[in-house]
C-alpha cells in the first residue's frame, strides 16, 4: 500500500497557485509530515487529496492509492480516512453508532459488526461507552473514539489535518503515542499537515516543506 | 460537481423558476395588460388608457392612497425605531435565547387574529374602555371611533405589534455576529455614551444585514388586507383593501380599473423602498460627518427608554389581545363595564362548530401541504449547493426575497386569470400553489443560516468514512438539522395560516379556511363566534412552535450538543 501525490498543484479561484507543484510518495505504515504556516494551504492539500475540494479550486497531478488513479472520484470512494484538530463525532450518535458509522458494510451481520465496535472501543480504553453521548466524553477520549471511526472504515490511506494541535500538552503526547501506534500497526500510508515540529517528530517519518509557487521555501 | 449534483441543481432551479416565479411574472403580466385595457375573458382586446381614468375617478382613491403611504411608511419607520431602542437600551441585559422566547406569540400569531384580538381589546366597548370606565365615569361604551378610525391609527398599532418583535428577532440574529459588547466597551473608553455608540459604531454594521427583512416588513405594510379591513378605516379604506373589493365587484368592468390600482400598489412599493435606499444613502453620508466631527453627544439614554417603554406597550397590549380572544369565544355575559364576564359558555363552540370544523380541516390541509412541499423543496435547494460545494449567488438570494417583495393584490388576481385558463382555479390545489409562493421564502431563510452553520468538517468526515451523498443528508444532516428544520416548518404552519388574499382570490371564494372566515365574521355581529376562529386560527401555529420545541427535546434527550439552546 501506498499514497503517491504526483506533481500535485492547486489553483484558486483566482488563478493563483498555492505551492509549488508537490510529489511526494508515503509507503505504507510510513508517516510523512507535510510542515508549513498556517494559511499556506495545507488543509487545501488535504482537502484536495481527500476529494473535498470546494468549487472554485483547479487542480493539476494526480493523485494515486496502491498504483491506481483516484483524482477524479468522489471523496467516499477513495477510501482515505480524514482526521481534524476537532474530534467531530456525530453529535446525534451515541459512541458506538459514531464508531458503527465508519464500519464497511461488507461486515455482515448485528453480532458481529456490534463485537468489532466493542473491540475497538477496548483497545482505544472506551470500553463500556458505547450508548454514551459523545458531548459526555472528555476531550481525550473523543480524540481516541475519532480515531478508532476513522481506522473502522478501512483506510488505504490516512489524512492527519494537524490532529494534535486542540489537545492541552499532556494529553497531546500520549495521543501522538496512540495515533502513531495504531498508524503503524495497521501498515496505513500517512501523510500528516502541521505547524508543530513536535508533531512532526513524534511522527518520525519524513518532513516536506511547503514551498510557495516561484520555489521560495515557506 | 458530479453528476447527481448537476442533475439536483437543474431539478431545484427548475422548480423555483417555474413554481415561484413564473406564476409571479405570469401574475404581473396578467395584471399589466388588464391595467391597459385588454381582457379577453371580458371581450376587451384594445390598449387603452381607460382603466387608469376610471380609477381616478373613484371616490376616495386619493384618500386611500394618502392612507397607505401614512400607515405603511409610518408603522415600517416607526417599528424599526422603537425595535433599535429597545436593542441598544436592553441588549447586553438579555440572552438571545430568552429574546427569542419571549417574541415567539407575537411571530406566531396570524395577523388577521391579532387584529381581531386587538379590536376587541381597543374597541369603545373593549377591555381598555372598561378599564377607564370606573375613571371616566362611563356607564355605557364612549362614542369614540378607536377601531376603523379615519386615521388608520388601529391599524397602525396592530402593524407595530407585529413589525417590532420580527424586527427584534432580525436584530437580534444581526447583532449575534457583531462583537458588541467589545465594541461598546471601545467607544465608551473613548468617551462616547452607550446610545451614541449604539448609533454611530453597532447600527451601521446592523443595516446592512436587516435591509432585506426592512423592506420585507415596508412592503408588507403597504399592501396589507386582512389586517386592513379588521383595523383599517373603511370608508375609504387603505388601497389595498379598496382593491380587493374593487377586484370582487358583482360588476366584472371593475376588474379593469382594480387592475390598474394594481399595478399603482406595485409601483407604490418600488417608489417606497427606493426612497428607502435614498434615505440609506443619504443617512450615510450625514452619518459619516457627524462621525468624523467627532462629538460625543447629549446622551441618548432618555431616547432609548422612551423607545423601550413603548416596546413593552405594544407587547403588553398585543398579549391582552391574545388572552382577549379565548375569553370572548368563552363569555356569554358580559356587560359593559364589566372588566371579567359574568357567565362563560361553551355554546360559541358548539354552535358554530360546523362551521369551524371544516374551516379547520381546510386549514390543516392547507398548511400540511404548503410547509411539506417548501421544506422539501428548501432542503433540495441547499442540498444542491453543498453538492455543488458553491455558495449562493446574489440572484438567487433574489429570487427567495422576490414574493415577499411583490405586493401580493400586484399579481393574485392575474395569477387567477392564468390559473383559469388552464383550469386550475378554485380548487384547493391552487390555494395550495399559491400559499406555496409566500411559505417557501421563509421556510428558506429560517433554514439558511442553521444549515450553513454545520460544520463542513464533519460532512467531509462522513464522506472520509465512505458516505455518499444521500447517506450524508439522510444520516448527518438531517438528524442533526432536526430542530431547526422543524422551527423552519412551523414558521412555514404560522405563514400559511395567516394567509389570506392567495386563499381568497384562488379558492375563488369556496375554500373558507379559519382566516378568511375570521376576516368575514370580523365585520359582523357576534364577537363569541369570531372570537371561536379568532382562537383557533392563533392556536395552530402555537402547536406549531410548541412542537418544533419539544420533539427535538424528546428525541435528543439524550444528546447534550443538541438537546439546548434556541434556534
Amino acid at each position: 500500500m501506498s499514497l503517491d501525490l504526483d506533481a500535485l498543484s492547486i489553483r484558486a479561484a483566482n488563478g493563483l497557485a498555492l505551492f509549488a507543484p508537490l510529489s511526494l510518495q508515503v509507503p505504507a505504515g510510513a508517516v510523512v509530515t507535510v510542515m508549513g504556516p498556517s494559511g499556506v494551504g495545507k488543509s487545501t492539500l488535504l482537502d484536495a487529496i481527500g476529494g473535498h475540494l470546494a468549487h472554485g479550486f483547479q487542480l493539476s497531478g494526480a493523485v494515486r492509492l496502491n498504483g491506481r488513479d483516484v483524482t477524479h472520484l468522489p471523496a467516499e470512494a477513495r477510501r482515505i480516512g480524514l482526521m481534524f484538530q476537532d474530534a467531530l463525532l456525530f453529535p446525534h450518535l451515541s459512541v458506538g453508532d459514531n464508531l458503527a458509522f465508519g464500519l464497511p458494510p461488507g461486515l455482515r451481520g448485528r453480532a458481529r459488526r456490534r463485537a468489532a465496535v466493542e473491540d475497538a472501543l477496548a483497545q482505544a480504553g472506551l470500553a463500556g461507552l458505547h450508548d454514551r453521548d459523545p458531548a459526555t466524553l472528555s476531550g481525550g477520549q473523543r480524540a481516541r473514539a475519532a480515531l478508532m471511526r476513522t481506522l473502522l472504515a478501512d483506510p488505504a490511506a490516512l489524512l492527519l489535518d494537524e490532529p494534535f494541535s486542540k489537545l492541552d500538552a499532556g494529553l497531546r503526547d500520549e495521543m501522538r503515542a496512540f495515533t502513531f501506534a495504531h498508524v503503524t500497526s495497521r501498515a496505513v500510508p500517512t501523510l500528516m499537515v502541521t505547524h508543530d515540529p513536535e508533531d512532526a517528530r513524534a511522527a518520525g517519518g519524513p518532513v516536506v516543506g511547503l514551498t510557495s509557487p516561484e520555489g521560495r521555501r515557506l | 460537481m458530479s453528476h447527481e449534483g448537476r442533475v439536483l441543481r437543474g431539478v431545484v432551479l427548475a422548480v423555483v423558476v417555474l413554481g415561484l416565479i413564473a406564476p409571479i411574472a405570469l401574475g404581473l403580466w396578467q395584471t399589466g395588460r388588464a391595467a391597459f385595457g385588454i381582457l379577453p375573458a371580458l371581450g376587451r382586446d384594445t390598449l387603452s388608457l381607460e382603466p387608469w381614468r376610471d380609477l381616478a375617478a373613484l371616490p376616495g382613491l386619493a384618500t386611500s392612497l394618502r392612507l397607505t403611504l401614512v400607515t405603511g411608511l409610518g408603522s415600517t419607520v416607526l417599528s424599526l425605531l422603537l425595535a433599535t431602542g429597545f436593542c441598544a437600551a436592553v441588549h447586553a441585559r438579555m440572552s438571545n435565547a430568552t429574546g427569542a422566547r419571549l417574541l415567539t406569540p407575537f411571530l406566531a400569531i396570524p395577523h388577521a387574529a391579532l387584529a381581531v384580538g386587538l379590536a376587541f381589546v381597543l374597541a369603545p366597548s373593549g377591555w381598555i374602555a372598561r378599564l377607564l370606565a370606573p375613571l371616566a365615569g362611563w356607564e355605557r361604551p364612549p362614542d369614540i371611533a378607536t377601531v376603523n378610525d379615519s386615521w388608520g391609527l388601529a391599524l397602525m398599532v396592530g402593524l407595530m405589534v407585529k413589525e417590532v418583535p420580527f424586527l427584534l428577532l432580525v436584530i437580534l440574529s444581526a447583532l449575534s455576529q457583531i462583537p458588541v459588547a467589545r465594541q461598546m466597551a471601545a467607544g465608551r473608553a473613548l468617551g462616547y455614551g452607550r446610545g451614541i455608540v449604539w448609533i454611530k459604531i453597532i447600527m451601521p454594521q446592523v443595516w446592512p444585514l436587516i435591509r432585506l427583512p426592512v423592506w420585507v416588513v415596508l412592503a408588507y405594510a403597504l399592501s396589507v388586507v386582512d389586517m386592513a379591513i379588521i383595523l383599517g378605516p373603511s370608508n375609504p379604506p387603505t388601497l389595498a383593501v379598496a382593491l380587493t373589493r374593487w377586484f370582487s365587484d358583482p360588476d366584472p368592468a371593475m376588474i379593469l380599473p382594480a387592475s390598474a390600482g394594481a399595478v399603482l400598489q406595485v409601483v407604490l412599493v418600488a417608489l417606497a423602498v427606493a426612497l428607502l435606499i435614498g434615505a440609506e444613502a443619504l443617512g450615510k453620508r450625514l452619518g459619516r460627518w457627524w462621525l468624523r466631527r467627532g462629538g460625543r453627544g447629549l446622551s441618548a439614554e432618555p431616547g432609548l427608554w422612551a423607545a423601550s417603554a413603548a416596546v413593552v406597550a405594544l407587547m403588553a397590549v398585543g398579549m391582552l389581545a391574545m388572552v382577549s380572544l379565548l375569553v370572548w369565544s368563552l363569555a356569554w355575559r358580559w356587560s359593559f363595564p364589566q372588566i371579567w364576564p359574568e357567565s362563560f359558555s361553551l355554546k360559541p363552540w358548539a354552535g358554530a362548530q360546523r362551521g369551524w370544523m371544516r374551516a379547520l380541516g381546510n386549514t390543516l390541509v392547507l398548511a400540511g401541504a404548503t410547509a411539506v412541499l417548501s421544506l422539501a423543496l428548501a432542503i433540495a435547494w441547499l442540498e444542491a449547493e453543498d453538492r455543488a460545494r458553491r455558495s449562493r449567488a446574489a440572484w438567487a438570494e433574489a429570487l427567495i426575497y422576490l414574493p415577499l417583495l411583490v405586493p401580493q393584490i400586484g399579481f393574485l388576481y392575474g395569477l387567477n386569470v392564468g390559473f383559469l385558463q388552464v383550469g386550475l382555479s378554485g380548487g384547493i390545489w391552487a390555494v395550495i400553489w399559491a400559499q406555496a409562493l409566500f411559505v417557501f421564502p421563509y421556510v428558506m431563510i429560517a433554514l439558511s443560516d442553521p444549515w450553513r452553520a454545520l460544520d463542513p468538517r464533519m460532512i467531509r468526515a462522513a464522506a472520509a468514512l465512505g458516505a455518499g451523498p444521500g447517506r450524508r443528508l439522510w444520516a448527518v444532516k438531517l438528524p442533526v438539522l432536526l430542530r431547526p428544520i422543524l422551527t423552519a416548518s412551523a414558521i412555514g404552519v404560522a405563514v400559511s395560516v395567516a394567509q389570506y388574499l392567495p386563499t381568497l382570490f384562488m379558492g375563488a371564494g369556496r375554500v373558507a379556511t379559519l382566516t378568511t372566515e375570521a376576516v368575514t365574521l370580523s365585520s359582523g355581529s357576534d364577537r363569541r363566534v369570531t372570537g371561536v376562529y379568532a382562537t383557533l386560527q392563533a392556536a395552530l401555529p402555537f402547536a406549531a412552535y410548541l412542537a418544533a420545541a419539544l420533539v427535538p427535546a424528546w428525541v435528543h434527550r439524550n444528546r447534550r450538543a443538541l438537546s439546548g439552546g434556541v434556534t
